[in-house]
């Protein structure tokens, strides 16, 4: 089934889902391993694994410092493709890849989606990657049914929603705000009002993400978005309180 | 594909979406301003009541007689406002800034000469300004740091990744993202997401425009060559802009060769054989970087060329032969830099030192009747600190002691 209508059946029997992040190697893979296992038991819906890069542009301090440490640890592309397939066997929801673009540039475009297929990835989120740039990218996606995730920010115009819609595939991230990842959003009227021209500019399935942190960011994207993303507060909680705190505050999120 | 913005297979915009309409709106201010005859002019006329342009060619005649072979003659960009040929750049984007009715600019630095151009401008036409600098480069750049700040800028030392220009960059767009509405960011080089090299490499071409009428002058003939440093690659694009309509006239970029190109300890990615294409800080370019992709810590005395990447325009011309590529080590550097202190009374820059070692390794080969021009970018006396230490000069750092003495008694 692909990717957009397995959200739409999950989404039937629950009022929002949840897709979290993490980045791979950082702090270890045997403490991504924990808590992917304690995410998937809370009932996450979604994963997002991020291969660290050492110029990620679009994060904010604390996933850049994860980025930094887990290449700093030696982690390697072909170590997070090799834990990637371990835990797409292993767990039955939808795993993705987000990192840079130089990561699938430098294996060789073609080649790294071949791979992901290979290992059972599902889409990717790629934050430097604009459809005007994507074209090799975008071309060979879709027949390897791989969802090549579009992004959607308060500053794109309904056009250009629309011409973004057009290449994605699986769903659309709603960036909430401007920014960089890991710090607080208002959800104030514009907030509502850029939420309703996410939906009327595409029926692919919405996910909002930046700043989504606890039980009441999520209840007030309830009804409003298909999904919440969870990004920097799980990084934030496993480095201040370990992995095993993972699982209950996951539970706690809806 | 939507080629905009390429230059030969490099190049591009690889931005996120946030920044989309912010770029489409830079791109329409450009593309009206360089239109619009009268916008050249009133940049020409704020360069030469403001900054000092055009810039003298001067004859280096107790240089050449040294090296016995061509007459060099050195482009004067250090005796602009601010001591660098950044100004050229930074005052062109300020009045686009006053276009587009933006209140604030942001600006990386590595060196610091961008940074307090940048600073400059904003103090000129009543911006705020924040500086991205990697802390790196504050420590080896203090006296910038002290200008900016009294400038009226914010210093904001970058402590993430390497610490020097490109996490610099990295910083300045994460401000970028949140604040575009009021904030232009003047990226400082002829790098970064289109329609950054080809606008930047518009403002420095006033460089060779001036260089050509005036080697005519001087010299009645064309240069046989033409020599810049290359960190992102302005001033040389600057000056070779000049000149590329000319195939007789070989244009020679000269990159960082730190430690040596054998020690890994460089920034020539063009010169040497460990750099491969990559797209990362928004374009496509020769990046030095690991097989995976992750970009390697680079090295150069010079601050403002210890950078991953070069410019797209500069990348294209060396894969088509237009433009040929040196190292110059760190050591070789202060040589020439002592040499044309000596001869010439000339304090050039430790960046733009790079290409006088060059053009002193070939100026033996040519004759008296043939001329080159070393495009000194910048002046040498802000690198005080770097180069005093560098010749381990004792009595600047009996000077220096004697200064921490004095703080730190009172």
């Amino acid at each position: 089934m692909q990717l957009a209508d397995q959200l739409r059946q999950a989404r039937s029997k629950k009022e929002i889902l949840l897709m979290t992040h993490l980045v791979l190697g950082y702090p270890s893979f045997a403490v991504n391993r924990e808590v992917i296992r304690q995410m998937v038991a809370n009932g996450v819906d979604v994963i997002e694994l991020q291969i660290p890069f050492s110029e990620p542009m679009a994060d904010g301090p604390m996933i850049i410092k994860a980025n930094q440490e887990a290449i700093a640890n030696g982690t390697k592309v072909a170590d997070c493709l090799a834990f990637a397939a371990e835990m797409a066997a292993q767990y039955d929801i939808p795993f993705l890849f987000m990192t840079y673009y130089n990561i699938l540039f430098k294996y060789g475009v073609e080649d790294f989606l071949r791979k992901a297929k290979e290992i059972g990835i599902r889409g990717f989120i790629i934050p430097d990657l604009p459809p005007e740039e994507g074209g090799e990218y975008l071309r060979l996606a879709k027949p390897l049914d791989l969802a090549p995730i579009q992004i959607f920010a308060p500053t794109s115009t309904e056009e250009r929603m629309r011409t973004l819609a057009k290449h994605g595939a699986g769903f659309i991230y709603c960036v909430a705000r401007r920014g960089v990842t890991g710090s607080k959003t208002e959800f104030d009227a514009s907030f509502d009002a850029y939420l309703a021209r996410c939906r009327k500019a595409t029926d692919l399935p919405l996910a909002v993400g930046f700043g989504i942190s606890n039980r009441a960011d999520v209840q007030i994207l309830t009804g409003k978005a298909d999904l919440a993303v969870i990004g920097t507060a799980t990084i934030r909680l496993v480095e201040e309180k370990g992995p095993e705190a993972v699982g209950s505050f996951i539970a706690g999120l809806r | 594909m939507n080629k905009l913005g390429y230059f030969g297979q490099w190049g591009g915009a690889y931005i996120p979406e946030v920044l989309y309409e912010t770029f489409r709106e830079l791109r329409e201010v450009y593309a009206k301003a360089k239109a619009d005859p009268a916008f050249w002019q009133e940049y020409l006329t704020l360069m030469g009541s403001y900054s000092c342009r055009p810039t003298p060619l001067t004859h280096a005649d107790n240089l050449s007689r040294h090296f016995g072979g061509a007459q060099i003659f050195i482009k004067r960009e250090d005796l602009n406002h601010t001591g660098a040929h950044k100004a050229n750049n930074v005052m062109g984007q300020g009045l686009l800034v006053k276009r587009m009715g933006k209140t604030r600019v942001i600006a990386e630095t590595g060196a610091g000469q961008h940074g307090v151009a940048c600073a400059t401008m904003a103090a000129k036409f009543g911006f705020a300004c924040t500086i991205y600098m990697g802390e790196e480069d504050v420590h080896r750049q203090r006296p910038n740091v002290f200008w900016m700040e009294k400038l009226g800028a914010t210093v904001v030392p970058v402590t993430t990744g390497s610490r020097t220009l490109k996490d610099a960059i990295n910083e300045a767009f994460r401000d970028w993202v949140s604040n575009m509405d009021t904030t232009h960011y003047v990226m400082g080089t002829v790098c970064g997401p289109h329609p950054f090299p080809e606008m930047v490499a518009w403002f420095q071409s006033i460089i060779g425009q001036e260089a050509r009428k005036q080697i005519l002058a001087a010299h009645g003939k064309l240069p046989a060559r033409v020599y810049a440093c290359v960190g992102g690659g302005s001033n040389a694009m600057g000056i070779f802009q000049g000149f590329l309509g000319d195939p007789e006239v070989d244009l020679i970029g000269v990159e960082a060769g730190g430690k040596g190109i054998d020690t890994g300890q460089h920034a020539a990615r063009l010169a040497s054989q460990d750099a491969s294409p990559g797209v990362a800080q928004g374009y496509k370019t020769m990046f030095l970087q690991d097989s995976d992709g992750q970009m390697r810590d680079t090295h150069s005395v010079a601050a403002g060329l210890d950078y991953i990447g070069v410019s797209p325009l500069l990348t294209d011309l060396w894969e088509k032969g237009r433009v040929r590529f040196a190292a110059a080590t760190d050591q070789e550097v202060m040589a020439a830099l002592d040499l044309t202190i000596k001869k010439e009374g000339i304090i050039p820059a430790l960046e733009s030192s790079h290409a006088f070692v060059q053009a002193f390794k070939e100026a033996g080969e040519l004759n008296g009747g043939q001329a080159i021009i070393i495009n000194q970018s910048g002046r040498g006396d802000k690198d005080i600190f770097t180069i005093a230490h560098a010749f381990n000069d004792p009595s600047w750092k009996d000077f220096i002691r004697k200064k921490g003495e004095e703080y730190a008694t009172r």
